[in-house]
């Protein structure tokens, strides 16, 4: 293997890891409020869906009004999808919040409700051509050696994600209404003590992750999978919520998070060239076993030993950045009376 | 008084919703309503058939809620029924294909209590896995559940494929048909077998039983109330934990057998046919009232049956069912309790005669 197929495969990474990291981080804002929006797998598929069947048929209008082009259509479908993923996290949020009911029950029969819905109303666009994001790269950037291929030459969407995950950091831990969304999380009775109107906020970010996990669904259909069949990204969602455990709730980590899921798929499909022989669907396992991998390694104390050998002056900030602890009142209701 | 009229027939206020609503999802992808419930019925309890069918989808829904009962008990949400009831599939069908395929001259009264018992062995140690990971490893059994589930349906395929290929090679559709001793004996040409709805209505009972009047299902119930002071005052909390996930995976693992021994007649792709989440579902609704898990356990088995029905009458998705099922268990879940739809802040003086 050569360095510009290197390039290539690690391009093709970045560019595959796009929608999981979009919803990885759509979760962390969620559940850094306090919320669990565990519908992830079947909010993504019916997002996807619907995206795709919005920017479809909106383009057939367009076109029937004699606007040519995909830019609008496109658009329309990302808002469609961000609507339905914000609905749905809003579902959990009221279900919790007002009606006092189990966020995990919720969030699990809407898991599988909305994966039925995905496949029943997808039916008669499976398989079919549509519109998707166009290729953009970026004039300059992308002629730079080595970054410019990885990191500049992909569509618009790509780079709203990476921007996205900066955006969602820095408010997060550098922002005031950050420090209160890590309030509400951590401390909802101090932040309430505060003036802080604990549950509007939680509402709030669990509308702002659902619309983000929305848009990560339709990141697939638009950019990455084109288009719609049965099933379509089964299983992301359930991937998505364990790389917010694994980025220990931190939206760069939950990034690196994708990345390294985007990682382990290109590993398989260059294993499998490499080796024919073995059959395709143990390769598809592969996921699985980094699922329970990481996991297992974010709830274990080999974190911690690893930064106990390090060397003394970089101990501390290692430990911050390697601390996975889960915001203090997830999936816990506060009642403000 | 009226109050009370009131939150007895509330109920039908969010199933009605639900139906209003997946009436016009039919609309939505163009089909007529009344010819979908009319498929649906038909497909169902519409004959002798239909409804032996739907019996035989009714029995390992049992025994997967069955086994749910003991779990959510205990606290635990076992989303790994589904990889449970697989390797069930999987141990049966070892037992079939590697004991009673090259022995014919085994009875059948030997293979298949001896399949029912590798199946629920397989059950069980998949769920052992998860229980392990949780309390060990740390790792949510909701999660732990979801990564077993997927590497089992990835065996099921391997198998299917590689090892248990049948001869003439090629197809995914599924193993050579086992020999008819390592089946349960079926009803007539029905694929229903009353002697596995027997062995779950015994399970359900025994169940039940066990969980109001032993030892075992308070130190269960108190876990499930509060892990910490049930640990304090001395429940074994890892055992237990470990204990429950292994009894519902053994049952689950039952549910496995009944599907590769009865339904079908080989090991397929898709074994479980997502009758593991469904019957999450039937225990969300239906509580620890087993009265309760028998009844919309058999509805639900008639929407899965019709389901499949509607999808070759009126070539309607087969995720037709399931629409159904998840919408009518979501309005129920978020608004089957009228009072806490309308709870309003009680005034000072509401709250103290409240307090008398």
């Amino acid at each position: 293997m050569n360095d510009a197929q290197i390039i290539k495969i690690m391009a093709s990474i970045i560019a595959q890891s796009a929608p999981l990291m979009l919803a990885v981080t759509g979760e962390t804002i969620t559940e850094r409020g306090g919320v669990i929006n565990l519908s992830l797998d079947g909010t993504m598929l019916l997002s996807a869906m619907t995206g795709f069947v919005v920017a479809l048929q909106s383009s057939l209008m367009l076109q029937g009004m004699g606007i040519e082009g995909n830019t609008l259509p496109v658009l329309f479908g990302f808002m469609a999808a961000a609507l339905v993923g914000m609905f749905a996290a809003l579902l959990v949020a009221w279900g919790s919040i007002k009606l006092r009911q189990d966020q995990v029950a919720i969030g699990f029969v809407l898991t599988l409700l909305l994966a039925n819905m995905a496949n029943f109303l997808g039916q008669n666009y499976t398989s079919i051509p549509g519109p998707s994001v166009k290729y953009m790269p970026i004039p300059l950037l992308k002629d730079l050696p080595i970054v410019g291929p990885i990191f500049f030459n992909h569509n618009l969407a790509i780079y709203l994600t990476l921007l996205v995950v900066g955006v969602v950091w820095w408010w997060t831990y550098k922002t005031q209404p950050g420090l209160q969304l890590r309030g509400v999380g951590d401390r909802p009775e101090s932040a309430f003590a505060r003036g802080i109107k604990v549950n509007r906020l939680r509402y709030i970010y669990t509308a702002i992750g659902g619309a983000l996990v929305g848009i990560g669904g339709a990141t697939y259909s638009l950019s990455i999978k084109i288009g719609w069949s049965d099933n379509h990204i089964l299983g992301i969602g359930w991937i998505a919520l364990a790389i917010v455990i694994f980025g220990g709730w931190h939206p760069i980590r939950g990034a690196f998070g994708a990345i390294l899921y985007g990682a382990t798929k290109a590993l398989a499909t260059e294993l499998q060239k490499t080796f024919p022989e073995v059959p395709v669907v143990l390769f598809n396992s592969l996921q699985w076993f980094l699922m329970l991998g990481v996991l297992l390694l974010a709830g274990s104390k080999g974190l911690q030993q690893l930064v106990d050998v390090a060397p003394k002056p970089i101990q501390r900030s290692l430990a911050r950045s390697l601390r996975v602890a889960a915001p203090q009142a997830l999936g816990k209701v506060f009642t403000e009376d | 008084m009226t109050d009370q009229i009131i939150r007895r027939i509330w109920p039908i206020a969010p199933i009605s919703l639900a139906l209003a609503l997946i009436t016009l999802l039919m609309i939505v992808v163009g089909a007529n309503p009344l010819t979908v419930y009319q498929a649906l019925f038909d497909g169902s309890f519409g004959g002798r058939e239909q409804s032996l069918s739907t019996l035989a989808f009714w029995v390992p829904l049992l025994l997967c809620s069955t086994g749910l009962l003991v779990t959510f008990t205990a606290g635990l949400w076992n989303i790994g029924v589904e990889g449970q009831m697989i390797a069930g599939s999987l141990g049966a069908s070892a037992v079939a294909l590697m004991v009673a395929k090259p022995n014919p001259s085994i009875p059948g009264w030997v293979i298949l209590p001896l399949a029912i018992v590798v199946a629920m062995l397989s059950g069980a140690l998949w769920a052992a896995l998860a229980a392990i990971l949780k309390t060990r490893g740390r790792i949510h059994e909701i999660f732990g559940g979801v990564a077993l589930n997927n590497l089992a349906a990835i065996a099921t395929i391997y198998l299917i494929s590689g090892p248990w290929q049948p001869p003439e090679g090629g197809s995914l559709r599924g193993t050579v048909p086992f020999p008819t001793q390592a089946l349960f004996p079926l009803m007539g040409t029905s694929r229903f077998s009353p002697l596995s709805l027997i062995l779950a209505l015994v399970a359900l009972v025994l169940v039940a039983l066990a969980l109001r009047g032993t030892f075992w299902g308070l130190k269960l119930k108190a876990q499930g109330k509060n892990l910490r002071s049930a640990f304090l005052l001395g429940v074994p909390s890892e055992r237990e934990a470990i204990n429950a996930m292994m009894v519902c995976g053994a049952l689950a693992g039952l549910a496995g057998a009944v599907r590769v021994l009865s339904w079908f007649d080989s090991l397929r792709q898709s074994i479980s046919g997502g009758i593991g989440f469904l019957a999450i579902l039937v225990v969300l609704l239906a509580g620890t009232r087993p009265l309760w898990t028998l009844l919309i356990g058999l509805f639900f088995s008639a929407l899965l049956n019709g389901g499949t029905f509607v999808h070759s009458r009126v070539q309607l998705h087969s995720s037709l069912s399931g629409l159904i099922q998840g919408t009518l268990v979501l309005f129920v879940l978020l608004l089957g309790d009228y009072t806490r739809i309308f709870r309003r802040k009680k005034t000072v003086m509401e709250a103290i005669s409240d307090h008398e």
